[in-house]
């Protein structure tokens, strides 16, 4: 059964130094207070695990978190490059950041895998790439034992804590959500613990049309942390703040405006508190 | 000659649009692309499906999303499906009629570079932002077009890594890869038109833009771009292709 618990108490009790964490969230319900909190308790040498890092991982790199990213886009959308990321790529600042770079396609079937409790994924990818000519561990040819066609092998994706933003918990800690879901659940289900901030948490939850439901006993911790997901949404709470995310480029281009940005927007700032369990609604 | 009244970078968005027929599944890129697809839902393809990686099939938004996965993509669509699903579902087994990509670097046999430029893949001089779908979009469409803007930067004799392949290293390529899709059948530029020769599978330039000479195609090209016999004048945008493109980009609140 998931504990619901303050924020800061699941990310101190889930996310150790060391860890392979992965924080999903498809544009939309991306963690960010979560993510933030992983960077005010300063954790360090994560091995970070995201198909888009985003605003989110490049704060994470950028404060010294990372030791690994493992990844397939990691752009700023609609606006441009993440430059903390860039500068940890090709200036090793903060810190050198190893890459394990996959298409999206890739990643998605390495946390299927993750979540079957396969050791591999399996598609029609990667012939003819850089990334095939690499010859990165995680990916290798593979040959159908029925028809003979070549097809791509993809390691399983199993983090030690997966992260996810929800709308909503009931007050047993059975975790919904809808819009575009991404590859939450299967982040989650592939994941040795895992922790959900949710919007509200709400006596019982009503079915949604396209909804997913992660069932208590599969979600470690559930925090309560009402616009969790900005500057990134949630359907039916608050819409993207795309101003943010134009905003973040200047930010993100400057060591000593990033620098400025993490004493007060992080360290400078309380962590969330905790809000009453909604009434009824 | 007279000063046009709609700039390049417009005219290559309307002729993108322009080779989207109506009726046809478009998986649709970041950037580029995107405007492109929903400038040609606006005017003559309202029956175009649009797909995002995002998972959000037939989405029909009223405004230009900065994202791939912005909350009106959802809102619109006739089905949103997890990501897993939108690639092994939906794009691997050729569901899908038309690729819409962008590019970093694209070379003269179509192949994309949106991951490294300059240095090697573990110490480059630039870091893009990498794959995200378009390896496999380019690998399984039925057709792929590429929508750039054409410099001697992005234009090169070959890339300096391959993250989507277009016809790799000419006729064959794609065949001995195991690659279903027929590729990239166009780009679109914001000086003409590409298309590949048939034998070769090199992209020869086979339209231009009202004011642009092939001598301008070809200083703004890395490899020795042949023309096409029979080149084609692709006519200006419409006034009604420009209010309804104009009315996107005023609503927008982001540069590309």
């Amino acid at each position: 059964m998931a504990e619901i618990v303050p924020l800061a108490e699941a990310v101190a009790l889930a996310v150790r130094d060391g860890d392979t964490v992965a924080m999903e969230g498809f544009t939309h319900l991306i963690p960010f207070a979560a993510g933030h909190e992983v960077i005010r308790q300063r954790r360090r040498d994560l091995t970070l695990v995201r198909m888009t890092p985003d605003l989110i991982y490049d704060q994470l790199i950028g404060a010294g978190c990372a030791r690994k990213l493992v990844f397939s886009w990691g752009g700023n959308p609609g606006v441009g490059s993440l430059h903390r990321f860039r500068d940890a790529v090709e200036h090793s600042w903060p810190a050198p950041l190893e890459l394990e770079e996959h298409s999206h396609a890739g990643m998605a079937n390495r946390y299927v895998a993750g979540a079957s409790g396969l050791p591999f994924g399996v598609l029609r990818g990667y012939s003819g790439t850089g990334l095939m000519a690499e010859g990165m561990d995680s990916v290798r040819s593979i040959t159908c034992p029925f028809t003979g066609e070549i097809l791509t092998a993809v390691s399983a994706l199993n983090p030690d804590v997966a992260i996810i933003h929800a709308q909503r918990a009931d007050t047993s800690g059975n975790v919904q959500f809808w819009g575009i879901t991404g590859v939450q659940k299967e982040a989650v289900l592939a994941a040795e613990r895992s922790i959900v901030t949710v919007e509200e948490v709400v006596p019982h939850l009503e079915p949604r049309p396209d909804g997913v439901v992660l069932p208590s006993w599969t979600v470690s911790y559930v925090a309560a942390v009402p616009g969790g997901s900005r500057p990134s949404y949630a359907l039916g709470y608050y819409d993207r703040d795309n101003d943010y995310y134009l905003a973040w480029d200047p930010i993100a281009r400057d060591r000593d405006a990033f620098q400025r940005w993490l004493d007060t927007e992080i360290f400078g700032a309380p962590e969330p508190a905790a809000p009453e369990p909604a009434g009824g609604r | 000659m007279p000063v046009p009244d709609y700039s390049s970078d417009e005219m290559m968005t309307v002729s993108a649009a322009r080779a989207l027929r109506d009726g046809v599944s478009c998986f649709v890129g970041i950037g580029l692309p995107s405007a492109a697809a929903n400038l040609a839902r606006a005017t003559h393809a309202p029956g175009l499906v649009l797909i995002y990686e995002s998972g959000t099939i037939g989405a029909k938004p009223d405004r230009l999303p900065l994202s791939i996965g912005d909350g009106i993509l959802a809102e619109t669509a006739d089905a949103v499906v997890s990501v897993p699903e939108i690639f092994n579902y939906w794009l691997q087994p050729g569901r899908i009629d038309v690729g819409f990509l962008s590019a970093a670097q694209i070379d003269k046999f179509g192949n994309i570079n949106t991951t490294v430029i300059g240095g090697d893949y573990a110490a480059p001089k630039t870091r893009l932002p990498g794959s995200g779908g378009a390896p496999e979009i380019a690998a399984s469409c039925r057709e792929v077009i590429v929508v750039v803007r054409q410099t001697l930067r992005s234009f090169v004799e070959r890339v300096d890594f391959v993250t989507s392949v277009g016809h790799g290293s000419g006729p064959g390529t794609r065949q001995r890869l195991g690659l279903t899709g027929a590729g990239p059948l166009k780009i679109i530029t914001d000086l003409g038109v590409l298309e590949p020769d048939p034998a070769t599978r090199e992209f020869v330039l086979t339209g231009l833009y009202p004011g642009v000479s092939v001598a301008d195609a070809r200083s703004r090209t890395g490899w020795d771009l042949a023309a096409a016999a029979e080149l084609q004048t692709v006519g200006p945008p419409s006034p009604s292709e420009l209010a309804a493109l104009r009315g996107f980009t005023s609503q927008a609140n982001a540069k590309e």
